[in-house]
């Protein structure tokens, strides 16, 4: 499969009730503000897609973003997915009435993979973004899928998963390094490659772009697209500065 | 104009559609009857799914003769994604399928391989910049108007339309090294393939242009 020609910026935003929260890990939140600010600041910047997880959902049983993402659509007007918590097709049914555009599915479909199928079938698998948290083996044999924030492991190989998902209907990867999410010391470059190599549709890589030198590596890697959290919500870098020194560097954004 | 009907027929989220003419003041209905296309300033067909869902979703609501009848008087109708495809005579998804006819043509499968031989994604999902036809330099004259050559806008679908006419073809994207339409146009019908509603300023700046055009 050929390489993107432009790579799109995500701006990922985890929520938390109702509040835009950031980890290390996964874990650890800070609450940094009302989501919707940050989504409606980061669209006006020029980012590429907006990413909202629910990032309790799972523990509740319930995804709280609806009206996030009801507002949402009201100011922003580029393609929002949304996941956390999302375990059926009326699940995924009420959140695209909502404005959303793509359901990330994580834990659901590790309990029950033929969801990945049910949701490709109803809306298209353009649709299905199947997320993926991966954390390396201690034994240095690749990667394994994790659930519920990176807390239960799966017993599934990240690389597998991502080819059975896509085999199954999962028009889209979520790919989120739980080893490097919220470090910002890079991403997992060896991951973001074992699984863009492995299957014919885009691959998002998500966890540890400290810069565009990381966005413009995972490129190379085979990404199309780079999920950012820390580095925009913290404002070490605006959207605007990021797609200058992508393009300066050669890499492809939309201007 | 200000007011704009969109049309209902259970296929799709209407919810982004109508916000983004909210964005413009504009007085948004929804239509799910004859009465209600036919009463209708302006209309706008959206869809995401497959074809012959949304013509058979269309036929069930008695919505095909009302949408031909206003094409014909010259309302400004605007086709989105599947809504511009359902545009054409008909398509090649799932079979053979009848659309409204409002612009001469087909809609086919996009193809699996791209201009140099290699696989290429289907459907096309992103960002991808509109370029003037062969032989044209801009958008001049139609809703795309304010859009510079190369301004990029958002895509999902699976399915090209292959406009039968050329000087119906509005804009075009190069997917695998192939042109593909991207909007077409037949007197007061305009279809987009891409999601203005989902396209930045570029997309707002369509949905503007239609609710003027409108006006006068």
């Amino acid at each position: 499969m050929a390489k993107a020609e432009k790579i799109r910026l995500i701006a990922r935003l985890e929520v938390k009730n109702d509040q835009l929260v950031k980890g290390v890990q996964l874990e650890g939140l800070r609450k940094l503000g009302d989501p919707h600010d940050f989504a409606r600041a980061y669209y006006e910047a020029g980012i590429d897609e907006i990413l909202y997880l629910d990032i309790v959902a799972s523990l509740y049983e319930r995804n709280n973003l609806s009206q996030i993402v009801r507002r949402t659509t009201g100011d922003v007007f580029i393609p929002i997915t949304v996941g956390g918590g999302l375990r059926s097709v009326e699940d995924v049914h009420k959140i695209l009435q909502q404005g959303a555009d793509k359901a990330a599915i994580n834990t659901a479909a590790i309990k029950d993979p033929s969801i990945i199928t049910r949701v490709a079938e109803a809306y298209g698998s353009q649709c299905m973004v199947l997320s993926i948290q991966a954390k390396r083996r201690r034994d240095g044999s690749g990667w394994e899928a994790y659930y519920d924030n990176g807390r239960e492991h799966s017993g599934l190989d990240a690389v597998e998963w991502a080819k059975r998902g896509v085999a199954l209907g999962a028009g889209e990867i979520l790919l989120t390094s739980v080893d490097s999410e919220g470090l910002g010391r890079g991403m997992d470059r060896e991951l973001i490659r074992a699984v863009a190599g492995a299957v014919n549709v885009p691959v998002i890589a998500a966890g540890g772009a400290a810069g565009p030198e990381d966005v413009a590596l995972a490129a190379e890697d085979g990404a199309c697209a780079v999920a950012l959290s820390s580095l925009l919500h913290y404002k070490r870098m605006g959207v605007g500065q990021l797609k200058a020194a992508l393009a300066a560097r050669g890499v492809g954004v939309r201007r | 104009m200000k007011r704009v009907t969109l049309i209902d027929y259970g296929l799709s989220n209407l919810l982004s559609v109508q916000r983004a003419f909210e964005h413009f003041g504009a007085k948004v209905e929804i239509a799910r009857s004859p009465a209600a296309v036919l009463g209708a300033q302006a209309l706008v067909l959206p869809g995401v799914g497959a074809f012959r869902d949304g013509m058979a979703g269309l036929e069930q609501l008695g919505l095909t003769v009302p949408i031909r009848q206003k094409a014909a008087a010259g309302t400004p109708l605007l086709g989105i994604c599947l809504g511009m495809q359902m545009l054409f005579d008909e398509s090649e998804e799932f079979g053979r399928w009848q659309g409204l006819g409002l612009i001469p043509g087909r809609v086919v499968k996009l193809p699996e391989r791209n201009a140099a031989g290699g696989l290429q994604r289907v459907p096309q999902v992103g960002w991808n910049g509109l370029l003037p036809p062969q032989g044209k330099t801009d958008f001049a004259d139609s809703l795309l108007r304010a859009v510079r050559p190369g301004g990029e806008v958002y895509f999902v679908h699976s399915y090209e339309a292959k406009p039968a006419r050329p000087q119906d073809r509005l804009a075009e994207v190069l997917y695998g090294g192939r042109r593909v339409c991207a909007a077409a146009r037949s007197g007061s019908v305009t279809g987009c393939q891409f999601h203005p509603e989902k396209s930045g300023e570029v997309g707002l700046s369509i949905i503007r242009q239609f609710l003027e055009d409108g006006e006068g």
